[in-house]
């Protein structure tokens, strides 16, 4: 199946680039390019398989729910592009 | 005095422990190729007063007897490994000047060991590609060439390819998530071992598909790998897919011995229009083996053509989600929009490159509602079979014997307008990564421009020492000594 424009613009916002009406046409190419490619997988029947997500198959290990680690709140900050105080700072959200 | 550039890592470290030179004039050769390379491009960041403070606190090691396994052996980091109070970039525009307060555990585990770090190298933007020409830096140059046409290093360690090949810096740190460290290392006549998922820890490296991705050396020799990896493996608390086993002292592996070794040779990797160079190569990769005493079997992995679309699914798709985190709020480098949505938006239009937005957006399409089953959980399922595929060849064989790349070095700038065509570059390492097992690439020969071959040995998981072992006896019967002519020293 081939990517349109209209369906570029539509990823592109659920993913959070900034993308111009120029750049539409040739990424709607590409994409549906590598879709093209991909959609090989279709010739296979996969009726019944476990998908596999991790080679490492055993459960996630897991630890105890307790405090290990913290208190560094200017180290967190250190690379922020704006901060105020001991908070990342952002444009304004909420009217 | 002889160059200490030409060393390798063992033979350094011998040197050091008889004397033969200290651990900061080891350094200061170093450090002085490399700042008279710069037309290569593989160092993003050159820290040689850090590296000096390391080799001067090395040499008071050895004096005092202290000697640690890496005592002084001066190295290259991927831009990849999270460096404390040393800039790390992933190569990416949107991670601005990140200076990360914290050390990768890949990382710390070789200071520990008394490594010796020269720099940040080079590689491809997030680790998303195979020629290292999409860094924010610019593109690589492989000290290899054929006639006057300058060429990829591979990628995405083409910075830790080219520096090991131009012998700039004796071992380097590198990750592999379809074939980044072994494709690079078959292009540069170096050797490149990628664990298996699981043997070195994840937490402090950039993360690209976190199922796939593993840290691992490339370096002159297979013993080189060996010590490498012996330091670089541990497990890990902080990264929940770390597996809890003892490292072995790799190098100990190194027997020589493969006698009644079974090496088994898969079928499906002979492709439509691999030069013959490279059948020819792998045809010899066998009478090597088998006069070492290895029974020769044939296997089949039928799956295997499957292997790049369902990787060009997942790695994408864990991509998508892994570079969510890059918004401009806590790190890196921010543009500003109209409102917090457009913020987001043109940060990450500006700080993405154009394979790494291609990338997620693919990852984003196939995770999306209405798409999720036919492609992504599609792609998973294929994933099994090509595991599948490696467990009963496994049960016939020990390794596996193949061409590490379909062809060598090709030039800067052939395959930049054609993603699919560059994607190709990985079909015979991608399959180790899906299903999570260790493999290497070992330099075996030259095609006739001129160019570097590499060989790829696949174990089974955690078969490192096999797989060590196997690969010691084809560099020794290769005898691969060839270095690139050096055209780039200022």
């Amino acid at each position: 199946m081939s990517v349109d424009e209209n369906m570029v613009r539509r990823i592109a916002n659920l993913a959070r680039i900034g993308v111009t009406n120029g750049e539409l046409p040739a990424l709607a190419k590409e994409l549906s390019a590598i879709i093209g490619f991909v959609e090989q997988l279709s010739e296979l029947d996969t009726d019944g398989v476990k998908p596999l997500t991790s080679a490492v198959e055993d459960r996630i290990r897991g630890r105890e729910d307790v405090v290990t680690d913290g208190g560094y709140a200017e180290d967190v900050l250190a690379n922020a592009p704006e901060k105020d105080d001991e908070y990342f700072a952002v444009p304004k959200v909420v009217e | 005095m002889t160059d200490l550039t030409q060393l390798n890592l063992a033979d350094a470290r011998d040197g050091l422990a008889k004397k033969k030179f200290s651990a900061v004039e080891l350094t200061q050769a170093h450090i002085d190729r490399v700042s008279a390379s710069s037309a290569l491009n593989a160092y993003v960041l050159e820290t040689p007063e850090k590296a000096l403070a390391m080799a001067a606190e090395s040499d008071a090691k050895i004096a005092a007897g202290e000697t640690r396994p890496l005592e002084g052996l001066p190295i290259g980091v991927k831009d990849l490994f999270c460096t404390k109070g040393v800039r790390t970039t992933a190569c990416s525009n949107i991670l601005g000047d990140f200076t990360p307060p914290y050390e990768s555990t890949v990382t710390q585990n070789l200071w520990n060991d008394g490594a010796v770090m020269l720099g940040k190298l080079n590689n491809d933007e997030f680790a998303m590609g195979s020629s290292n020409e999409t860094s924010r830096f610019g593109p690589v140059v492989n000290p290899w060439k054929a006639g006057d046409t300058a060429l990829v290093p591979g990628g995405s360690s083409g910075g830790s390819s080219a520096a090991v090949a131009a012998r700039l810096g004796i071992a380097a740190t590198a990750t592999d998530t379809g074939g980044s460290i072994r494709q690079p290392a078959a292009f540069t006549g170096t050797v490149g071992l990628k664990p298996t998922y699981g043997r070195c820890s994840r937490w402090g490296i950039v993360a690209f598909a976190s199922s796939l991705d593993q840290a691992g050396p490339i370096t002159h020799t297979v013993r080189d790998a060996a010590m490498m990896l012996s330091s670089m493996a541990s497990f890990d608390k902080r990264d929940t897919t770390s597996v809890e086993r003892d490292v072995p002292n790799y190098e100990a592996a190194l027997t020589g011995d493969i006698k009644g070794l079974r090496v088994g040779i898969p079928q499906e990797y002979r492709v439509d229009n691999m030069p013959a160079e490279i059948e020819k190569l792998w045809q010899q990769g066998i009478e090597w083996l088998k006069a070492a005493g290895a029974e020769i079997v044939d296997v089949s992995l039928p799956h295997t053509r499957y292997a790049l679309p369902a990787y060009y699914i997942i790695a994408p798709a864990e991509a998508s989600s892994n570079l969510a985190r890059y918004d401009g709020v806590r790190y890196g480098a921010r543009q500003q929009g109209t409102d917090i949505d457009d913020m987001y938006a043109q940060t990450r239009a500006a700080g993405f490159g154009d394979e790494v937005k291609r990338r997620v957006m693919i990852g984003t399409y196939a995770l999306s509602a209405g798409y999720y089953d036919a492609y992504y959980v599609k792609a998973l399922q294929v994933r099994r079979l090509i595991a599948e595929d490696f467990t009963k060849a496994y049960e016939k064989c020990d390794v596996l014997l193949t061409p590490t790349t379909p062809s060598a070095a090709f030039e800067i700038g052939k395959n930049v307008e054609d993603p699919l065509e560059m994607y190709l570059n990985d079909v015979f390492t991608v399959t180790v990564n899906l299903a999570g097992l260790p493999g290497i690439s070992v330099p075996a020969g030259l095609d006739g421009d001129g160019l570097p071959l590499g060989l790829q040995l696949i174990g089974q998981a955690f078969g490192e020492e096999t797989l060590l072992r196997t690969a010691g006896v084809l560099e020794q019967a290769a005898g691969f000594d060839v270095q690139p002519q050096d055209w780039w020293s200022a």
